[in-house]
């Protein structure tokens, strides 16, 4: 990246003697393109193409036999007309909604923890970072299982309700609740992560100089701190909004038919509800919708900032 | 940070910080204690037991799908890493047209959500090749979603990289082939084995793509245990549970151990060869 380019190229032009002759470097774009050809093959056959066929099956019609019959010659759009109509359109709302819900819950929950670690963290730093970073590595579907044996109606957490008097009968899985705070247990790491890279690289001076310069905390965080962590800020809503709302395994395991998103949606409609050409249109609405946020992103933050 | 008026007091913020660690650990905590319970089902702790671990022992279908993951998992991320790492030196240490585009589309593989992804592939096998689906379609999609995590990581590695010690080393009379192999492979070392190690785990723990992509007979250990789920919480899969997070972890500290020591002798070599 910007490294490499500022860099002079790698080949030093006063070619001594040394090198034996016939033994001549590859100019840099046929050793560029020869390392990423498997790389390029790959992305081809197995991403590229599967996601045009998608693209093509969200223009077909639903098949008998077989689950998709489709011809370049009769194109329909009707799918996207089913996949906006009002039986799928609340759920990607809900989806929508969940998301910005867990995504603020994280930005809540994890800006003040990534500031601490930072900053107060000392020379335990490193260790923190660590306990962040096991939850982020552990399997999600497993941590997803924890939380469903915790709310379960027989769960932990109504059998605690239960014995300081409470009552033990409250129904938590099923509902917004249970859904939301999957998502935000399941991702906050993703926004720890990048939002601690930002504030440990701010200079604590601009802080203190806050201060000096008359303003009070609330100030200093919202016209100081804010706008200097905002890349990691952004990183972070991304990668929190992003796995979330596309989600499948969190509504599955924490969910039930009120609180589908469109992960659960798609997955029907290739599996029970053999609708190919409605998921296809579904994955393509969902997709298209993410790829609005990452070039949004893209062009406020530049894509040097993978 | 010793000014008096620090921005904001960490006395809450450490609280907060408590909170929070406590609320990322409890519901794995409490996995692995209920998978020690006696009791067939329920929260009552009814004393403790290892039987749901040994019953593990006779369950054909559970160790099946464990071999399988493995199987898929190490696959996959030598695959994965070998022609992501190349894909990550390409990136880095060349010029040339389309590069840009390039990490565009590594960033749109990263986004995709799963369930795209997912869909996308059973389509493609499915429909587009005609293949059968198998341990081998599921491999083919694992490397997939896991280049881009081997070329991120292994990219961010490599950006930090003097290519002055390259120079130096063709100055010094080292071929092309002699200067990769002996200056930039070590010191590329510790972001190979971060991006295998990364390509490891998420594999490891992939359910919705495997789902897609998987025949009869290639049943990997999450699809068992999300399969599982459907008939509801039970003690057995608390067991099964804990012992995928024991091995993570176990892997985790290696990794961790690894990628310290490598980064150790990797600034060694950065010595070794400015000072030599």
């Amino acid at each position: 990246m910007s490294v490499a380019e500022v860099e002079s190229p790698p080949t030093p032009e006063p070619e001594t003697v040394e090198p034996p002759k016939g033994r001549r470097r590859l100019p840099d774009w046929a050793a560029g393109n020869l390392l990423l050809l498997p790389t390029s093959l790959w992305f081809v056959l197995l991403l590229i193409i599967p996601t045009i066929l998608i693209v093509g099956y969200s223009l077909g019609h639903r098949g008998v036999i077989v689950p998709i019959r489709f011809s370049w010659g009769s194109l329909v759009w009707s799918n996207y007309h089913t996949a906006l109509n009002p039986d799928f359109l609340p759920i990607f709302w809900r989806s929508i909604w969940y998301a910005v819900v867990a995504t603020i819950a994280c930005v809540l929950i994890g800006f003040p923890l990534a500031y601490w670690i930072a900053r107060f963290g000392g020379r335990f730093r490193n260790l923190y970072l660590v306990l962040v970073i096991i939850p982020f590595l552990t399997s999600y579907l497993i941590r997803m299982y924890a939380w469903q044996f915790i709310l379960q109606r027989e769960g932990l957490l109504n059998t605690v309700l239960g014995a300081i008097g409470l009552g033990g009968n409250h129904v938590f899985l099923n509902t917004n609740f249970a859904v939301i705070l999957g998502l935000t247990y399941g991702f906050l790491p993703f926004m720890v992560l990048p939002l601690y890279a930002s504030i440990e690289r701010m200079d604590p001076a601009l802080v203190e100089a806050s201060y000096d310069l008359g303003h009070g905390k609330v100030s200093t965080l919202f016209r100081v701190i804010i706008p200097t962590v905002a890349p990691g800020l952004i990183a972070g809503v991304l990668l929190v909004f992003i796995p979330a709302v596309g989600d499948f395994v969190t509504p599955e395991l924490l969910g039930g038919v009120r609180t589908q998103m469109i992960g659960n949606t798609i997955y029907d409609q290739f599996n029970s509800g053999n609708n190919w050409p409605l998921g296809s249109a579904m994955s393509v609405l969902l997709m298209a919708f993410i790829l609005v946020g990452v070039f949004i992103y893209l062009s406020r933050v530049g894509d040097d900032a993978l | 940070m010793s000014n008096k008026k620090s921005s904001l007091r960490p006395r809450y913020l450490k609280l907060h910080a408590v909170l929070v660690f406590a609320f990322l650990f409890a519901p794995i905590i409490v996995l692995v204690v209920f998978s020690f319970n006696q009791a067939k089902s329920g929260t009552d702790w009814t004393g403790f037991s290892t039987r749901w671990y040994t019953a593990l022992k006779n369950n054909d279908a559970a160790l099946q799908a464990f071999r399988n993951t493995l199987k898929v998992a190490f696959i996959a991320t030598f695959i994965s890493t070998v022609i992501g790492t190349l894909a990550a030196f390409a990136l880095t240490r060349f010029k040339f047209r389309g590069r840009s585009g390039y990490s565009t589309l590594i960033f749109i593989s990263l986004v995709m959500p799963e369930i795209v992804m997912a869909v996308a592939l059973t389509a493609f096998f499915r429909r587009g090749i005609h293949v059968e689906l198998s341990l081998w379609t599921v491999i083919a999609a694992h490397i997939t979603f896991c280049i881009a995590f081997v070329v991120v990581v292994v990219k961010a590695r490599l950006t930090a990289f003097d290519n002055r010690l390259i120079e130096a080393a063709a100055d010094l009379g080292a071929t092309p082939l002699q200067g990769f192999l002996r200056i930039v492979l070590p010191l590329a070392a510790p972001g190979i084995a971060a991006g295998a190690m990364l390509a490891f785990v998420i594999s490891l723990d992939d359910v919705v793509i495997t789902t897609f992509t998987s025949g009869p007979g290639s049943t990997t250990l999450p699809l068992y245990i999300f399969g599982q789920l459907r008939f509801g919480v039970s003690p057995s899969i608390n067991a099964l549970s804990t012992i995928v997070l024991v091995l993570a972890l176990f892997l985790l500290t290696i990794g961790g151990a690894y990628s310290v020591r490598a980064s150790r002798r990797g600034l060694g070599a950065i010595d070794a060869t400015t000072l030599g």
